[in-house]
């Protein structure tokens, strides 16, 4: 009982004897310094989502739900971003459907098979490095390969400028991330998980499918949902695959193909493409439009982040 | 009697049918892993054919002029790079101070609560797409704070992009250097305060030199973003397409990255010239030589980090 704390005078006069009776003004000042840098983070983003309410509440007042499920219009009181917020969902189904499976995939190659040799560090160097390319450059990996080269394949009558095309680019884009985040999710797994199934005669496909995904699977799950929100706001790619940014048509009985390898559009897209645009209506409209995509982004991210809280553990 | 250990070692290999899913599903996932080798694979050739292709075709002496002009055929290659030096520069005088500071006070002052009240505040910056800051830069910071300082200032400006593009850099800097700080053990915080040393006296005279590689590490990286960062740039430097040479943040000009969007979507009329457009692939194999170059320089100091403990 003697080892709890001691009363406050005592701690105070034993740390007015320690200081040397002198207050640590210079410590404070820095101290309040470093919060001040991150109140000023919070600051921006506080003007940032205050300034974006504000310009969008004459749209989203008057227009309400109309503004969200109406079509690309070149007339300010009649644009909406239903197709964007459409276009934004395919493109994301399409990351989940490609980038998901393979870069989970070479994560476990990496993570649990890899052994220390030439190729594998040179597979995970690469990768690293892919991670920290611009999203411009894929961009133009994009245009080159999936709009020209396979044009046939990923849009003969849109000239390549199709869902598939803007799909398997943010796939490209994201799937580095996606590795590097799963990789540190398995990571995490203790390897006495690992060696008690193995002790137990467990095949290596055995011990990863039966102990390390289960384990590491809330981690997993966090860091690609957070990859798949960062791909639903990436512009600049789109820009350069042929995102549609004036009129669209959504013509009606297309098969499901028709439809993927047809002209389409992006939030995100719509988002810059209205910034650019003069005028109030239009800043008013974009402004909406950035509420629309960051609820969703936003809301994604929470998920994430209540996830991860409530599934996190320490070893 | 010599039975037995044939049939221990045939147990132990177990049977036929695991051992061929085991290679199977170890193949699969080494094709997967491969994979990543070929996308930069192909983004390597994809860049470096059609920039050859470029080069061969134009007039070399059109890569310095007095500006960026695809229309005109004219690629003065130094107006684009000073543009975006300007714009990264900038952007680190923003985000270097804000994202060290935070990381300095999440890793060595802030108690595990405060440390969760304030950490979400970085994580939903870093979710924040940067067309948003795009739009914040050109109707926020321009008007609301370069424009007072400067009144000469039009509507778009270099350093409106820049102070954009450092706000996104922010997050970054901050998680990677807070990183590099929290590694440092213990035992060396324990030394100094041993010995008497106050909170201030630790953290930049203890924590920051030993992790000084990850921090300079952080700050290559921030660099390298904002280098390739696009939508800021094209939303309020004001690069409708042509710009001419310029080292005054202050004016509307173009980067790298502005000037590859703005000839991909054709915002000035590129169709003139069939040398502008295939311009994008060799702006885009600079800017992947140097964001290259400064990922590979962060991962060095990484390395050495690691090294030391």
């Amino acid at each position: 009982m003697a080892a709890t704390a001691p009363p406050v005078a005592i701690r105070s006069s034993v740390e007015l004897a320690l200081t040397g009776r002198r207050a640590d003004v210079r410590g404070r000042l820095f101290q309040v310094a470093l919060l001040l840098t991150l109140l000023l983070s919070l600051l921006f983003l506080v003007v940032l989502l205050w300034v974006t309410l504000v310009d969008a509440w004459p749209v989203l007042s008057e227009r309400g739900w109309n503004f969200v499920s109406s079509n690309l219009s070149s007339i300010e009181s009649r644009a909406g971003v239903r197709q964007g917020v459409v276009g934004s969902f395919v493109l994301i189904g399409f990351v989940g459907l490609t980038a998901l499976p393979i870069g989970i995939g070479a994560a476990i190659y990496l993570q649990e098979y890899a052994r220390d040799s030439a190729l594998n560090r040179l597979l995970i160097a690469n990768i690293r490095n892919l991670a920290g390319v611009p999203s411009i450059v894929f961009g133009i990996l994009g245009l080159v390969v999936f709009v020209q080269t396979f044009r046939s394949f990923t849009g003969p009558s849109s000239s390549g400028r199709s869902y598939i095309s803007g799909g398997l680019t943010l796939s490209v884009l994201v799937m580095p991330i996606i590795i590097l985040v799963t990789m540190e999710a398995l990571r995490a797994v203790p390897k006495s998980i690992r060696e008690a199934a193995y002790g137990v005669g467990a095949t290596r496909w055995e011990v990863i499918r039966s102990h390390v995904l289960p384990y590491a699977a809330p981690g997993i799950f966090t860091g690609t949902i957070l990859s798949l929100a960062r791909a639903f706001g990436e512009t600049a790619p789109l820009l350069l695959v042929g995102a549609v940014t004036g009129f669209l048509s959504t013509p009606g009985h297309q098969g499901v193909l028709e439809i993927f390898q047809g002209p389409y559009t992006a939030l995100p897209t719509e988002i810059y493409a209205w910034a650019k645009l003069p005028g109030e209506e239009w800043r008013a409209n974009t402004a909406a439009a950035i509420v629309v995509m960051l609820v969703a982004i936003l809301a994604v991210n929470a998920v994430a982040i209540v996830l991860r809280n409530r599934y996190e553990r320490k070893w | 009697m010599d039975k037995a250990p044939t049939s221990a070692g045939v147990l132990l290999r177990g049977s036929a049918r695991r051992r061929r899913k085991e290679r199977l599903v170890g193949g699969i996932f080494f094709g997967a892993a491969a994979f990543g080798l070929v996308i930069s694979l192909a983004i390597v050739l994809a860049l470096i054919g059609e920039a050859i292709l470029w080069l061969t075709k134009v007039d070399l002496a059109m890569l310095w002029g007095d500006g960026w002009f695809p229309r005109q055929d004219e690629f003065d290659i130094l107006t684009i790079f000073a543009g975006t030096m300007m714009v990264a520069v900038i952007a680190m005088l923003v985000a270097t101070p804000i994202g060290l500071g935070a990381a300095m006070f999440l890793s060595e002052y802030a108690r595990p609560r405060t440390r969760r009240v304030l950490k979400p505040i970085l994580e939903v910056l870093a979710g924040i797409p940067s067309v948003v800051l795009g739009y914040f830069a050109l109707n926020v910071i321009n008007p609301g704070l370069v424009q007072r300082l400067f009144s000469s200032v039009g509507a778009f400006s270099l350093a409106a992009a820049g102070i954009g593009v450092g706000i996104l850099t922010v997050p970054l800097i901050a998680s990677v250097a807070e990183d590099a700080m929290y590694a440092v053990p213990g035992s060396l915080r324990e030394a100094a305060y041993g010995i008497g040393a106050r909170r201030r006296t630790v953290t930049t005279k203890v924590v920051f030199p030993a992790a000084v590689s990850g921090i300079v590490a952080s700050l290559i990286l921030g660099f390298s973003r904002a280098v390739g960062e696009t939508m800021v740039v094209a939303i309020a430097a004001g690069a409708t397409g042509g710009a001419l040479r310029t080292f005054n943040p202050l004016d509307r000009g173009q980067t790298m990255t502005g000037a590859i969007s703005s000839l991909a979507i054709g915002s000035d009329q590129v169709q003139g010239s069939s040398l502008a457009f295939p311009a994008l692939y060799f702006v885009g194999l600079l800017l992947f030589a140097i964001t290259l170059a400064l990922n590979i320089a962060s991962e060095r100091f990484v390395r050495r980090v690691r090294q030391t403990y």
